[in-house]
């Protein structure tokens, strides 16, 4: 972590709730929750309500379904740690690593409805160029995903194109794959909030 | 369909316009990507454009240009969350136009 104050300055009682999660998890606290657990109330709090409607808010598209598309749109702006933590709530969801592994690797190849696949294209478009054209969003449109889908698919974009960002300028930490596990049983149970 | 209208907007009115160690100007600068000086400037277009570029070097080059820690924190928050709603916004633009000629 770049800034110290992300490390170490949390109020007191925020140690102790870290201390509780190191003891009962056995695992770290990752980088991500003590970002937004510094200065709660500046980014935190709001960030986390935005990522929760996001991710859990009534969607046409499934929890698995957004978390594959907060993983490449990670991957796309090569964000690793946001890579594997969303990778590993996608496969829990799903059931299936294969897919989740396979669109990572080719989606073009991947085992994926149309409409799942055109709308990955697109956010992973948006994610590398900053932006899409009407062309793009006629094609998505034509491929049968609705405009409520879209405007969905775009809030998580939303909402991984910041945390990407942050994650990459502060530098997280990337733990080994047991702490993506319990992070990710934890998302799956308890969402964003 | 899910709703973040009111969050999105709870969370940028909490960034510029709440109390904060960088002044609300900086913040907003940040936030637009535009109008900021040395070393700030680079620093918030990386986030903006390129932020796996960012470097330990970025960082220490804010620090000693006078900025506490506390300030580069708000203001890689308001870079990043207004990239993030630029590009949000470009594509609701795009779909709208593209929505409008389906009807």
């Amino acid at each position: 972590m770049r800034l110290s104050v992300l490390d170490k300055a949390h109020s007191l009682r925020t140690k102790a709730v870290f201390a509780a999660i190191r003891i009962f998890s056995g695992h770290p606290v990752v980088d991500a929750v003590k970002l937004v657990s510094y200065r709660p109330d500046f980014y935190g709090e709001p960030m986390k309500r935005l990522t929760h409607e996001a991710m859990r808010g009534p969607s046409a598209w499934s929890v698995g379904d957004r978390e594959l598309m907060a993983a490449v749109i990670s991957a796309a702006n090569g964000t690793g740690f946001c890579v594997k933590a969303h990778s590993a709530v996608a496969v829990r969801a799903y059931g299936d690593s294969h897919k989740v592994s396979a669109t990572l690797a080719d989606l073009e190849a991947a085992p994926l409805s149309s409409a799942l696949r055109a709308t990955l294209r697109m956010l992973d478009k948006l994610t590398r160029e900053h932006e899409v054209s009407v062309d793009d969003m006629r094609t998505l449109l034509a491929e049968g995903v609705s405009r409520e889908q879209i405007q969905d698919a775009l809030a998580v974009c939303l909402a991984f194109n910041i945390t990407d960002r942050l994650a990459d300028a502060f530098s997280f930490a990337i733990p080994g794959p047991a702490a993506f596990e319990a992070g990710a049983k934890f998302l799956l149970t308890r969402g964003y909030r | 369909m899910t709703d973040i209208l009111e969050a999105h907007a709870s969370l940028v009115a909490r960034i510029l316009d709440g109390e904060g160690w960088a002044p609300r100007s900086q913040r907003k600068a940040a936030y637009d990507n535009a109008g900021l000086k040395e070393p700030l400037d680079a620093f918030v277009d990386k986030i903006a454009t390129h932020c796996s570029d960012i470097t330990d070097g970025d960082f220490n080059g804010l620090r000693a240009a006078g900025l506490t820690e506390d300030q580069v924190f708000e203001i890689a928050v308001c870079s990043a969350v207004g990239q993030a709603a630029r590009q949000y916004q470009r594509a609701l633009r795009a779909l709208e136009a593209a929505a409008q000629e389906d009807r």
